[in-house]
This record gives C-alpha cells, sequence and structure tokens, in this order.
C-alpha cells in the first residue's frame, strides 16, 4: 500500500479517535444515550474499514473485538457501565499507541491489548448469560435502536477527473457498494464515452441519491481510494424516523406521505436547483397553501440542518501552507507600509488615493487571514475532561470538571502551547486543591469537587481561568517552603498576594509530600516562563482558604503581529508590546536627582522603579537631558522604561530573530519598519528578570 | 566533513564524469588572509547595509539586517576566529551561507569578510589536509589547505566556526599576550 494511502489513514484515524474520545466522555455522563453510542460505533467502525482496507491488520483486529461489544451496547443487550467505558477508553488509547508506532513511533505492548479484549469478551460473555445486563426502559430503548439505525438520505455528487479514467477506474463498482450499504439511485449523470472523458472532451460526473442506515463515514471509505481522482461531495439532505425531528421532515417527504405528489415526481423535482415548493406547484403538482403548511412544518429544522451542511463544506488545509500565508501576509504589511510612507512626499492625488485602497485591503487580508489561523479553544477541553476523569479516579477523589467558552476562538500557535500549561494547572487543582471527598462532607462541601475551565474574551485578549472549589493554597507553607529555598528572607512582609505569587518561583510547592502527580515544585514555574516569556501573556493566582483557587491567565488574541509602541534609544529602534504599556511620562535630571540617582521615580503617588535602556543594553552617546519613561504593565507590577523618544503606535509583525540569537537577553524578535530599518522587540518580563539579576549583588553589600 | 571527505567526494566525482574533477569554492579576504568556503554554502554576497545590533549579544554577533523582508543575523567571521573587530571599507561585502547546525536544522545568516575575491575551481590535488598544528586555528574548523596560483587559502568548516557555543577565541591570540 502506498505510502500516501497510509498517511491519509493515520490523520483520518487520528481524527475519529479524537471523536471517539470526546463521544466517550459524553457517554460516561450519560451511559444511555442511543445517538452518542452511535457515535462512538461509527468511529469504531470505521477505524476497523479503512484499517483493514489500508493493511493495519493489527488494528483492524484489534478494533473488531471492541466493534463486537459496541454492537451488542447498540442492540440494548449490554449495558454502558463504567467498567465497560474503561474498558473502551483504554481501547482506544491501545489504537492510538498501534497507530503510533505503525508511524515509526514505539512498539506497542501487545499484553495490554490481549488483556483489554479479554475483558471486553467476559463482558460480552457476562452479558450473553444476562449476568451484567440492565435492561433499559422497554419503550424508549426499542426507539431509539431504531433511531441509531434510522435511513438518512444523502446526495453525493461525484466528479472524477481524467486520471480517474486513465487509472481504469469504473464507476459501476462504486455503485454496486453503494447499492450494498443502502438504496441507491442515480439522479443525473454526464452521456459521454470513456475516450471523450480522458481526452476532456467532456466532463465527467454522476449525482447520486443514496438512503442507507449508515454513516456519512462509510460512505466516504467507498470513495476512499478515489479520492485524490476525483471530486466528492456528499451532503447529509435528510434524515427519516429519527427520534427528536420525526415532526419535521422534509418538505418532500412530507408531501409524498399525504399523497400529493409520487416520490418520482419528486427526485426528478430535487434534481433541479429550484426550491422544491416552486417547483411542485409550477408542475400544479400541489396547491400553493399545501406548500405553505408543509412549509411552516419544515422552517423548524432548517436552521439545524444548516449547520449540518456547513460542517461538511470545511476544507483541510496543511498547517505549512497557512504559515507560509501568514508570511506573506506580513511581508505585505511591511511593504505597505513603506509603499505609505513613500507616497507622503508626492502631491499626486491618484497615487495617495490608491495608496490607502492598498492599506485598507491589506488591513481587512491581515485580519482576514489571522482569523483562519484561529481555531476555538475547545479542541484541547476534552483532553482535560479525560485528565480530570483519570486522574480523579486514582486518586479517589469525585471530580466534575466545567468547561465554559469552549468557542472561544484563539491563535493556532498559542493554542497549541497552551496544552502543556493547562495540564500542570489542573493536575494541581486535581491534587492538591480539591480535598477527598471524606474531607470534603466534613468541611460541610458537596462530596464532588468542581473544576471550572472558562475561556473568554477581553478586549484583544482571551482570558482563561482555572477554578476549582477545593481547600485554597495555604500561606504559611508557600512561605515557609520559599523562606527556605532563599527566595525571601523570614522576616519578609508580604501581602496575601505577593506569597501567592511565590508559587510561580521553581522549587516551591504547597504539597505536603511528592505523589507522582505533582508536588515536586516543577510545573508552576514552567507554567509561568510559557506564558509570559513564549505567548506574551500574564498569569496570576488568587485564593481563598478552604474556598478555593482560581488562576487567571491573560493571552493575547494572535502572536504573528501585535500592536507595538514604537520607541527609540540612541540610533536604535524599539517596539514595547502595547498591551503591556500602561503610560508614557517624562523624566528630567532633576528627577534623577531628587531619587539621588537610584532608579525610582513616582508616577501617580506610586513609586515605580525603572530600567534605564540605554544602560541596559548599552547604547552609545549621551543621555538626554529630557528622558520619556514609558511604564509598563507586568502582572500588576509597575515598571518603567526610560528611553529617548516615544514615536508611536506600529503595527509589528513578528519577526524571529533566528539561530543565533536563541540566547538574548531582553529582546525577544524582531520587526521590519516602513523604513526598511530592523526595530527589536522588547521582552518587558525578561528584561526585567536580567535587571534584577544585574542588581542583585549590589544589594547583597548592604 | 574534513579535509578527506572532500578528497573522496572529488573523486567519486571524477569517476561519474571525465572532466568535472573540482569543487568550486569562494575565496574572500579577512583582515588581508586568504579563506574560502565551498560556493554551494554562500546563496548570495550583498553590500553592507543598514545594520541593527542586538543588545548583549557577544562582539562578534555583528546585528541584523532586513533581507527583503527576512531578519537575518550578521556576524563578523574575522572577529569570530580571534582577529581583530571589522573595520569597514568599500570592498566590505556580506556574504549569506547556508548551515547546518545541531543535527540538521539548516539556518542562514550574513557573515562579514573584507572583501571576496573569485570563484576557484580546486581539485582534490589542490587540497592538502588541515596542518596539526601552526595555523593557530582549532583543526576541526578546517576543511583543508587550499593551493592555487602558488598562493595557500585556508578553506573553512562554517558548520563548525559558526555553530560552535560559545565565544572562544580560535586563534592563539598575538605574540605579545603569549610571551
Amino acid at each position: 500500500m502506498s505510502e500516501e494511502y497510509a498517511a491519509i489513514f493515520k490523520e483520518e484515524a487520528g481524527e475519529l479517535l479524537e471523536e471517539l474520545e470526546t463521544a466517550l466522555l459524553e457517554l460516561d455522563e450519560r451511559p444511555e444515550d442511543m445517538k452518542v453510542l452511535g457515535r462512538i460505533f461509527r468511529a469504531m467502525h470505521t477505524i476497523k474499514g479503512s484499517g483493514a482496507m489500508f493493511g493495519f491488520d493489527d488494528i483492524a483486529d484489534f478494533t473488531h473485538h471492541v466493534e463486537t461489544i459496541l454492537d451488542r451496547m447498540r442492540d440494548g443487550k449490554i449495558y454502558a457501565s463504567k467498567k465497560l467505558i474503561n474498558l473502551i477508553f483504554a481501547s482506544k488509547d491501545y489504537i492510538a499507541k498501534m497507530l503510533d508506532s505503525a508511524s515509526g513511533g514505539k512498539t506497542v505492548d501487545r499484553d495490554v491489548g490481549e488483556k483489554i479484549i479479554f475483558s471486553l469478551q467476559a463482558l460480552i460473555d457476562a452479558g450473553e448469560s444476562g449476568a451484567d445486563t440492565i435492561p433499559v426502559a422497554s419503550e424508549s430503548a426499542t426507539n431509539r435502536v431504531a433511531e441509531a439505525g434510522a435511513v438518512i438520505h444523502y446526495r453525493i455528487s461525484f466528479r472524477p477527473s481524467t486520471e480517474f479514467f486513465l487509472a481504469s477506474m469504473d464507476f459501476d463498482a462504486l455503485h454496486c457498494d453503494l447499492n450494498e450499504i443502502g438504496e441507491c439511485s442515480i439522479l443525473g449523470k454526464s452521456d459521454g464515452s470513456i475516450d471523450e472523458y480522458i481526452s476532456g472532451e467532456k466532463e465527467a460526473f454522476w449525482e447520486i441519491l443514496l438512503h442507507t442506515s449508515k454513516g456519512i463515514n462509510e460512505i466516504r471509505d467507498i470513495f476512499i481510494f478515489v479520492e485524490n481522482i476525483a471530486d466528492v461531495q456528499i451532503v447529509e439532505i435528510g434524515e427519516e424516523n429519527d427520534f427528536e425531528t420525526a415532526e419535521v421532515k422534509k418538505l418532500g417527504t412530507i408531501l409524498v406521505e399525504r399523497g400529493y405528489v409520487g416520490s418520482e415526481d419528486l427526485v426528478a423535482a430535487l434534481n433541479t436547483q429550484k426550491p422544491i415548493g416552486k417547483v411542485l406547484v409550477e408542475k400544479m403538482l400541489v396547491s400553493p397553501e399545501k406548500v405553505d403548511l408543509a412549509l411552516a412544518e419544515q422552517q423548524v429544522m432548517t436552521k439545524k440542518r444548516q449547520n449540518k451542511i456547513e460542517s461538511v463544506s470545511r476544507i483541510k488545509v496543511a498547517a505549512e501552507k497557512l504559515d507560509y500565508l501568514i508570511n506573506l501576509v506580513g511581508e505585505m504589511v511591511v511593504t505597505q507600509a513603506r509603499l505609505s510612507q513613500a507616497s507622503v512626499g508626492h502631491d499626486n492625488v491618484e497615487l495617495s488615493e490608491s495608496v490607502e485602497e492598498v492599506e485598507r485591503l491589506t488591513s481587512e487580508l491581515r485580519d482576514c487571514v489571522l482569523n483562519i489561523r484561529m481555531l476555538p479553544i475547545g479542541t484541547t477541553f476534552s483532553k482535560f475532561k479525560r485528565l480530570v476523569r483519570d486522574l480523579s479516579a486514582e486518586l479517589g477523589k469525585e471530580i466534575d470538571m466545567v468547561t465554559e467558552g469552549a468557542e472561544t476562538e484563539l491563535d493556532k500557535s498559542v493554542i497549541e502551547q497552551m496544552g502543556d500549561p493547562l495540564v500542570h494547572l489542573i493536575r494541581n487543582s486535581i491534587d492538591h486543591g480539591i480535598e477527598l471527598p471524606e474531607e470534603r462532607q466534613a468541611v460541610g462541601k458537596s462530596r464532588r469537587g468542581i473544576i471550572r475551565l472558562k475561556a473568554e474574551y477581553s478586549g484583544a485578549n482571551v482570558v482563561i481561568t482555572v477554578e476549582d472549589d477545593g481547600k485554597g493554597l495555604n500561606g504559611d507553607s508557600i512561605r515557609k517552603k520559599a523562606i527556605e529555598k532563599g527566595f525571601i528572607t523570614s522576616g519578609a512582609d508580604l501581602s496575601e498576594e505577593d506569597i501567592f505569587e511565590l508559587v510561580f518561583g521553581a522549587g516551591v510547592s504547597t504539597a505536603e509530600k511528592v505523589t507522582g502527580v505533582s508536588g515536586r515544585g516543577v510545573g508552576m514555574d514552567v507554567v509561568k516562563t510559557i506564558i509570559e516569556g513564549k505567548l506574551k501573556g500574564a498569569v496570576n493566582v488568587t485564593s481563598r482558604k478552604g474556598k478555593g483557587t482560581i488562576i487567571t491567565i491573560i493571552l493575547p488574541l494572535t502572536l504573528a503581529i501585535i500592536d507595538g509602541l514604537l520607541v527609540k534609544v540612541g540610533g536604535t529602534h524599539f517596539v514595547l508590546p502595547l498591551s503591556q504599556v500602561e503610560e508614557c511620562v517624562e523624566l528630567t535630571n532633576e528627577d534623577v536627582e531628587r531619587f539621588h540617582g537610584r532608579h525610582l521615580y513616582p508616577v501617580r503617588e506610586q513609586l515605580v522603579p525603572y530600567v534605564n535602556l540605554r544602560e541596559f543594553f548599552s547604547i552609545a552617546g549621551d543621555e538626554l537631558d529630557l528622558r520619556q519613561m514609558v511604564i509598563v504593565n507586568l502582572n500588576g507590577d509597575r515598571f518603567g522604561m526610560v528611553l529617548d523618544d516615544v514615536i508611536g503606535g506600529h503595527q509589528t509583525v513578528i519577526k524571529s530573530l533566528g539561530w543565533v540569537y536563541r540566547n538574548t537577553e531582553g529582546v525577544s524578535g524582531a520587526t521590519i519598519l516602513g523604513s526598511g530599518e530592523v526595530a527589536l522587540i522588547v521582552d518587558v518580563a525578561n528584561l526585567i528578570k536580567h535587571a534584577q539579576i544585574e542588581e542583585l549583588p549590589r544589594e547583597a553589600i548592604f | 566533513m574534513n579535509g578527506s571527505d572532500i578528497e573522496g567526494m572529488v573523486k567519486k566525482m571524477g569517476t561519474s564524469t571525465e572532466e568535472a574533477i573540482s569543487i568550486q569554492y569562494l575565496s574572500f579576504f579577512l583582515r588581508g588572509e586568504d579563506f574560502a568556503v565551498e560556493i554551494t554554502k554562500v546563496r548570495e554576497v550583498l553590500d553592507v547595509t543598514t545594520m541593527t545590533k542586538v543588545p548583549r549579544m557577544p562582539d562578534y554577533i555583528t546585528g541584523v539586517i532586513n533581507l527583503r523582508g527576512t531578519v537575518m543575523p550578521v556576524i563578523d567571521l574575522g572577529h569570530r576566529l580571534g582577529m581583530a573587530p571589522l573595520e569597514k571599507t568599500v570592498n566590505t561585502c556580506i556574504m549569506i551561507v547556508e548551515l547546518q547546525v545541531e543535527g540538521d536544522e539548516t539556518v542562514e545568516m550574513g557573515v562579514l569578510a573584507d572583501a571576496v575575491q573569485e570563484v576557484l575551481d580546486l581539485s582534490g590535488d589542490d587540497i592538502e589536509p588541515a596542518p596539526k598544528i601552526g595555523s593557530g586555528l582549532n583543526t576541526d574548523f578546517i576543511k583543508g589547505m587550499g593551493r592555487y596560483s602558488k598562493k595557500f587559502m585556508i578553506i573553512l568548516n562554517l558548520d563548525k566556526v559558526l555553530s560552535t557555543e560559545g565565544e572562544i577565541l580560535l586563534r592563539d591570540m598575538p605574540a605579545e599576550i603569549n610571551k
């Protein structure tokens, strides 16, 4: 089997496994939901089918066993017990491992697979003998089984390319396959000969209407071999016997059922693209009033169906192509800035008008392209649900995970990099946030703890909060640890907030004992590094003893282009991330003398420490008499950046400084200005960190 | 890749085609001395343009330039090899080179040369293995000594010269320090 097909299979199987996990988590919450069970079954079945087709026999064999038990579950013979769901979870993990090993990962432990199969078989046997069966309330169960096997209409539009015919492929074979899974009628087809198709004289097409109880994936499977050489569009156009939507059938179906029109007329009418009601009226087959009545009935479910069709009309694009596009747009933004600057000098209305137009188009294009990279954060949420489920079971805790704002969109790269920090935070909450059920009862809380993962927009930022209703942070113990590690002196007078801030220091853990889960004191510092360093965000923690802990993460929407403040020190331009800038004030020599040269300055009755960028970056030239100070906010702390000149806002396309500059201090990237000059982007958190390190020895003397 | 590898490669090429038994090198000056690199490493040669210095980096990392929209780091190769910092003249130019670092990663960077000279064809016979001592350079950094019209030039292994960590001076310091 060619590599290409194997790669397609792996990618598809990966997606199916994700779907499987989401569905399993739902099944865990609602074990009698037949619809969810149907989804699980379909996913497993597709993995099995295409696995066998592409020569992944071990995966197909294994999946077959799982499918058998799912089939029994669907028939209502076996109840979806916790044990069984756990086994299916384990099966899912095992399949993922097999996939991984097939693509060069480490080999799987076959014993694990055999154990799963053995346990599954035991459950099947028990189910057959009726021992483990819990009869589901009979009437609703039959209804739902019928629903899982509901007949769905699909319209398939098949447009093969010349390669299809060159490869001696035959539509009849596909037609046979389609007939096997359901009732299939050809609505229309092209009338050329194979030679005409190959020479390109005529374009081949088939329009097919398929009534089947199988899912869309099974239909796709039939076309999987021709995917690359033919355009196949499968659209779900209706569902029969659907439990929830039985009363909102398709207009055509309703008319046929009422005997107003025959089904042949309907199919013929469907084939034309006009609204069906209109066509039927035109053909004098039905009166307009009757159509109106039926239309009203239909309207209810129209919206629902639209959503479904939309999900089918998505396309998949390789991430690299998208990155390339972003790069190109980045270049264009820079070039456009140059163009605008160059056009200023010329007194030419035509030129300035078109330049303005380009400016508008560029900014629209930029927003549009950046928007493509946005993914809903919910894609990562199911991973965390699984984490909570497994970990709480392991630790004997009862925890519900509540997620909100799954639809909040963030840049792809931000979402990818947020995975690890969120896992750390949620693990922390499970391990030493939420108490054991007995402890919770003892203090008058409900046995089940809640972890709330929430994402929401806030201006140009996204705020993610991880909240638990556990015992909260123990300030005294953090203080003790921090003193041990030498972060603070024993006499230090710290506010509660400052103390909580200490948990982000390396080696500070609040756990009394180290467990396999957490308590080693790594983690929180990693979280802080990733969020502040890589993602240019901020994180802080609030906690109330006995009530719980809330961790708030603020992230920029995107990392490719940011709003910056362009400033100048000597001859060098720098960009400060505008999201961190609070205000600009002036600093004179007298101000410096007033504080005896110490880097402190009062802004709004608050003493703000500052860093002189000219000193910090060792930039040649004399200090100006009147300097600017930009006040930046870093997690609630205010710092000043002293520089020569504030130039103004700047749309900053972030460019990597490259491998040579992997260890820079105080700058994190570069951008190209309209003049073509390179300006450096200041990494405020990193700069403050290094400025602090440099001051340490001086403090130690006193 | 070391000197003997090149010889092997040259021989291999010689067996496949009758005439082409040589590899092309680009020769350049660093503070008056002749150096060369394989021409396949060099993507282009530019005049010196506006450079932005990245602060708090070693001296030999001169800064970054805007190369048609890409931010390109530039390195003072002579200074990196322990020579005096570069003094800009009309002949100073930037060679954009491709390097293999840390495994298979390819990175591009600019390298400052006092002057770029010519493209030479050198066959295996024209290249002598790197001298074990005497060159003042770590032998890892030298692929071989190229001989061309009675001149000798040091053929550099740029991958090694530019990817080795730390600010190590590769050449013995001038005589007064040795005393």
